[in-house]
C-alpha cells in the first residue's frame, strides 16, 4: 500500500470514527437518560433531537425546503448564501493580499517604515473586527458603499496581515551571495526586487495566501453579522441560531456548509500555488494566524 | 586477538525490484584494536554506509558484522562507539559543556560526574574556556571539536569517522588531524575513518582501504609504514609522498577500470 | 541611542497619528458615531472604568482558560499524531481542512450546547480554535530533527522517551512558540466573536454589542482598545517566555 491510499484511508477512518463518536455519544445517552453510564454524573452535552440532531437528519435537512411551504431547499439557499458571502470574501482577499505584498515591499525596502509601522500592523490583529464592523457599516453607509464592499471591506482587513508578514520574510529570503551577484551586474533596485527577491518570496506568498483565503471568509461571515444584511453564510447562521429549538439541524448544515466554503476557498488558491511554484521550492511557513 | 571490527561477506542494498541500488557488495574486513584504518574512494563507494552498518544505524541486507566480537546491535546497546559526522551535529539549545555530556547525560551518569567528564574532554581539544557559550557561537572547526569531545566523552572503544573535516578549512584541518592523533595515542581507541582526501588518510592512518563505487567493493589495502608518532616533519617525509602516489595510482586504476 | 532609532519611528507615528486624529475629528467638526476623537474615548474609558474591567477581564479569564485546555490538547494529539505514522497520515490532512475553516461558526452551536449564561461554551470556542494551529505545528516541529541528529541519538542507543525529551521536544520549542503567538491572538478575538453571539452579561463582546447597538461608540472604542490592550499583553507575555525559554534559538540570540 502505497503512502497516499494509506494517507487516504487513515483520513477516511478519522473521519469515521469522529462520526461514530457522535453517534455512539448520543446513543448512549440516550440509553442512560443523559448521564455517564453506571453513574449520576451527567453528561457535558445533551443527547436529544435538539442539541445533538442524528448526522443523516442534518444531511437530509439539506434536501427539504428551507421554510414551511417554501419552494427552494436548505442547500439551495445556504448555496447561493455562501455565493453571497464568497464574493464578498474573494473582494477582501484581492484587495487584502495587495494591500499586504504592498506592504511587505514597503518594509523591505524602508526600514524606517518597518520600524514606524510594524507595530501597528502587529496589533492590528488583536483589535476584534467584530467590534469595528457596526463603525465601518456606519462609514460605508455615508459613503454610499454597497454593503457586500463594508463586508469586503472587514474580509481585506483580516486577509492583509499573514501576506504582508510573509512576503516581507519572503523578500529577505534570498541569500546574500544572491544579492551580491546582482549588485556585481550593477543592477537597479527595482531589478533586485523583480529579478530576485520576487521570485524568491513567491514560495512563502502562498502559504499567506491560503491563510488569507480563510481570514478572508471569517471576515466576510463576522462582517455580515452586524451590518444588518438580509444575505450571506452569516446572516443565515445567526437565523438557524436563533430558530435552533425548532429546527437544530439547519443550523449544523449551514456550520457545515460555512466549513466547506473555507475549504474550498483554500484549496483553489492551493491549486494556483501548484502550478506557480514548483514543489522543490514550497516551504512550510507558520504565519502569523489573524482570526477576526 | 579478536579483531574490534570484523565484516564477512556484507552486502548493502538499497530499495528493490529496478530501483534497487546495491550499495555494498561482499565486504571482508578487519580491524585490529589500535588500528586506524581509513576508507577511501569516490563518492558514491559506500564509505558512509559501511560506517552505518558497522554503527548499527542500517542493517546489512546480507553478511554478518561484528564488533568486538558482538552484533553491531549488542555493541550500540554497550556503547562500543563514538560517531563524529562531517557536520558536527550539535544540539542548538545546549552549551558546548551540556552537548559533550550529552550522550553522558543519556547513560545515566550523575551531574557532577558528567561536568568533570566534560570538562576534561573540552581540556582535551583545547576548548577548556568555551564550556558555556552555545555552538552558534563556535566557529566550524570549534563545533567540530566539541562533536569530537563529546564522541570520546564516555570512552567508547572505537571512534567511527564519517569524513569529519570536510568541511574545514586546510589550515585547520591540519591542526585537527595532529589533535586527533594526539587523542588516538593518549586514549588507545580503535579508529574508522571516512575520508576522500588521499594526504589525509595517509598522514593519519595505519591502513588505508581503497573501495570502488556502484556496487561498493574493497579494492586495495595500503599499509602506511610511516614512523610513529607523526608530526608536522611526516608531511615532509619521502615516504610520505610515495605512499600518497600508491593510493592515488590505487584509485586511478578503479577510475580506468569503469567507463 | 539604538533605542530611540528602533522604537523612534513606531513612537512618532503613535503620537502623530493621535494628534491627527483628535485635530480631525476637532476641526471637521465629526460626530461621535462616526469618528470619537481619542479624548472622548479616554473619557468614556475613565468613566466605564469599573464595568469595562469587569467585562474584560471576565473575558479575559474565558480566553485563557481556553486557551489552556486548547493548547494542551493539542500538544497531546501533536505527540500522538507525530509518534504514530497511521494516525499523522490522516490526522495532518484533517487538521490543515479543519483549520481552513471558518471555526467560529461553532459559536452558537456552543450556545445551544453549554446554555447561553455558561461560560463553558466561550472556553470550548476557544479551545477548538486554539487547538489546530497548536497541533499543527507541534507535530513539524517534532518532526523537525534532522536525520544526523537521530542517528546521533540512535549511536547513543537512546530510548524513545529518551529522544523524545533530548531532542524531538527541544527542537519542536520554536514550532510551539509561533502556534502559541498564533494562538494568543486568536483566542481573545474569538473569544469576543462568541460573546457576540450570546452569552453572560458583563463580557467586553456583550458590551460592545450593546454600545453599538446604541450608538455611543464613544463607550466601544473604549472596549475595543481595551480588548486590543489585552491581547496586546497577552502577545507580549508569550513573546517574553519565548526569550526564556529558548536563549538559544536565532530568532532570540543577541
Amino acid at each position: 500500500m502505497n503512502h497516499r491510499t494509506r494517507s487516504i484511508l487513515s483520513f477516511l477512518g478519522i473521519v469515521a470514527s469522529l462520526a461514530v463518536i457522535w453517534e455512539g455519544y448520543k446513543w448512549m445517552g440516550q440509553t442512560t437518560g443523559g448521564t455517564w453510564p453506571y453513574t449520576t454524573v451527567r453528561l457535558p452535552i445533551r443527547t436529544n433531537a435538539r442539541s445533538m440532531p442524528h448526522l443523516w437528519d442534518i444531511a437530509e435537512s439539506l434536501f427539504q425546503p428551507a421554510r414551511r411551504g417554501g419552494e427552494d431547499i436548505l442547500l439551495v439557499i445556504l448555496l447561493r448564501s455562501a455565493w453571497f458571502t464568497f464574493r464578498s470574501a474573494a473582494g477582501g482577499f484581492l484587495v487584502g493580499s495587495a494591500f499586504g505584498f504592498g506592504l511587505g515591499i514597503l518594509f523591505v525596502r524602508s526600514s524606517i517604515a518597518e520600524r514606524g509601522l510594524m507595530p501597528y500592523v502587529v496589533a492590528s490583529q488583536t483589535v476584534p473586527v467584530i467590534a469595528i464592523a457596526p463603525i465601518l457599516v456606519i462609514w460605508g453607509g455615508r459613503l454610499g458603499l454597497p454593503q457586500a464592499v463594508q463586508v469586503a471591506v472587514i474580509a481585506a482587513y483580516l486577509a492583509f496581515f499573514p501576506v504582508a508578514i510573509n512576503t516581507l520574510r519572503g523578500l529577505r529570503s534570498p541569500a546574500a551571495t544572491a544579492t551580491e551577484l546582482l549588485r556585481s551586474y550593477a543592477a537597479s533596485p527595482a531589478q533586485q526586487l523583480w529579478k530576485l527577491q520576487v521570485p524568491a518570496a513567491l514560495p512563502f506568498l502562498f502559504p499567506a495566501l491560503r491563510i488569507a483565503a480563510t481570514a478572508s471568509i471569517i471576515g466576510a461571515i463576522v462582517g455580515e453579522l452586524p451590518a444588518g444584511l438580509s444575505r450571506g453564510l452569516g446572516r443565515a447562521i445567526l437565523g438557524f441560531a436563533s430558530s435552533f429549538s425548532s429546527a437544530p439541524e439547519k443550523l449544523f448544515a449551514s456550520v457545515a456548509v460555512s466549513a466547506l466554503v473555507g475549504i474550498l476557498f483554500v484549496g483553489l488558491v492551493a491549486l494556483v500555488e501548484r502550478s506557480v511554484v514548483p514543489p522543490n521550492r514550497r516551504v512550510t511557513v507558520d504565519a502569523e494566524r489573524p482570526l477576526a | 586477538m579478536t579483531p574490534t571490527i570484523s565484516l564477512d561477506n556484507v552486502s548493502m542494498v538499497f530499495g528493490s525490484g529496478t530501483d534497487a541500488v546495491k550499495a555494498l557488495e561482499d565486504i571482508d574486513l578487519a580491524v585490529q584494536p589500535g588500528e586506524f584504518v581509513s576508507l577511501i574512494g569516490p563518492s558514491g563507494c559506500g564509505k558512509s554506509t559501511m560506517l552505518r552498518v558497522i554503527g548499527d544505524l542500517i542493517s546489512p541486507t546480507e553478511g554478518i558484522p561484528h564488533v568486538n566480537g558482538k552484533s553491531p546491535h549488542q555493541a550500540r546497546l554497550d556503547r562500543d562507539y563514538g560517531m563524529v559526522f562531517q557536520s558536527a551535529t550539535l544540539l542548538d539549545w545546549r552549551t558546548v559543556l551540556e552537548n559533550v555530556a550529552l550522550p553522558l547525560e543519556i547513560m545515566g551518569v550523575d551531574r557532577p560526574e558528567r561536568d568533570a567528564t566534560g570538562r576534561r574532554m573540552l581540556d582535551l581539544v583545547q576548548l577548556d574556556g568555551f564550556a558555556n557559550h552555545y555552538p552558534w557561537q563556535l566557529s566550524g572547526g570549534m563545533q567540530q571539536r566539541v562533536s569530537i569531545a563529546r564522541a570520546l566523552s564516555f570512552q567508547p572503544s572505537i571512534l567511527l569517522m564519517d569524513e569529519p573535516f570536510g568541511a574545514l578549512d586546510e589550515m585547520t584541518r591540519e591542526r585537527m588531524q595532529m589533535e586527533l592523533l594526539r587523542i588516538w595515542e593518549e586514549t588507545e581507541t580503535t579508529v574508522l575513518f571516512v575520508t576522500h582526501s588521499i594526504a589525509e588518510a595517509v598522514f593519519l592512518s595505519t591502513r588505508v582501504i581503497v573501495m570502488s563505487p556502484r556496487p561498493g567493493r574493497i579494492v586495495d589495502h595500503i599499509d602506511i609504514d610511516l614512523p610513529q608518532p607523526r608530526g608536522f616533519d611526516t608531511r615532509e617525509h619521502q615516504r610520505f609522498f610515495e605512499l600518497i602516489t600508491v593510493v592515488r595510482e590505487a584509485l586511478r586504476a578503479i577510475e580506468n577500470e569503469s567507463p | 541611542m539604538t533605542k530611540i532609532r528602533s522604537y523612534g519611528p513606531a513612537i512618532a507615528i503613535f503620537v502623530g497619528g493621535l494628534a491627527l486624529w483628535e485635530l480631525t475629528v476637532r476641526l471637521f467638526n465629526i460626530q461621535g458615531f462616526i469618528l470619537p476623537a481619542p479624548t472622548a474615548i479616554l473619557a468614556a474609558f475613565a468613566a466605564e472604568t469599573s464595568t469595562l474591567w469587569r467585562a474584560g477581564l471576565a473575558t479575559f479569564l474565558s480566553a485563557v482558560s481556553g486557551l489552556a485546555v486548547g493548547t494542551a490538547a493539542g500538544v497531546l494529539a501533536g505527540m500522538a499524531a507525530s509518534r504514530f505514522t497511521l494516525i499523522r497520515d490522516g490526522a495532518m490532512p484533517l487538521a490543515i481542512a479543519a483549520n481552513s475553516t471558518p471555526i467560529i461558526v461553532l459559536a452558537p452551536v456552543a450556545n445551544a450546547w453549554f446554555g447561553l449564561t455558561s461560560p463553558i461554551g466561550t472556553v470550548v470556542v476557544v479551545a477548538v480554535l486554539v487547538f489546530f494551529p497548536v497541533m499543527i505545528n507541534l507535530v513539524r516541529g517534532l518532526l523537525s530533527a534532522e536525520a544526523q541528529e537521530l542517528e546521533l541519538m540512535a549511536s547513543y542507543a537512546a530510548t524513545r522517551g529518551t529522544t523524545l525529551r533530548k531532542l524531538r521536544l527541544p527542537a519542536a520549542l520554536p514550532y510551539f512558540f509561533s502556534a502559541m503567538k498564533i494562538a494568543s491572538a486568536l483566542a481573545l478575538i474569538g473569544a469576543i466573536i462568541k460573546e457576540y453571539f450570546g452569552g453572560p452579561q458583563e463580557r467586553l463582546g456583550q458590551y460592545i454589542t450593546l454600545k453599538a447597538g446604541l450608538f455611543q461608540f464613544e463607550e466601544a472604542w473604549a472596549a475595543i482598545l481595551l480588548a486590543s490592550a489585552f491581547g496586546i499583553a497577552m502577545y507580549g507575555l508569550i513573546l517574553f517566555v519565548e526569550r526564556k525559554a529558548m536563549p538559544w534559538h536565532v530568532s532570540v540570540r543577541s
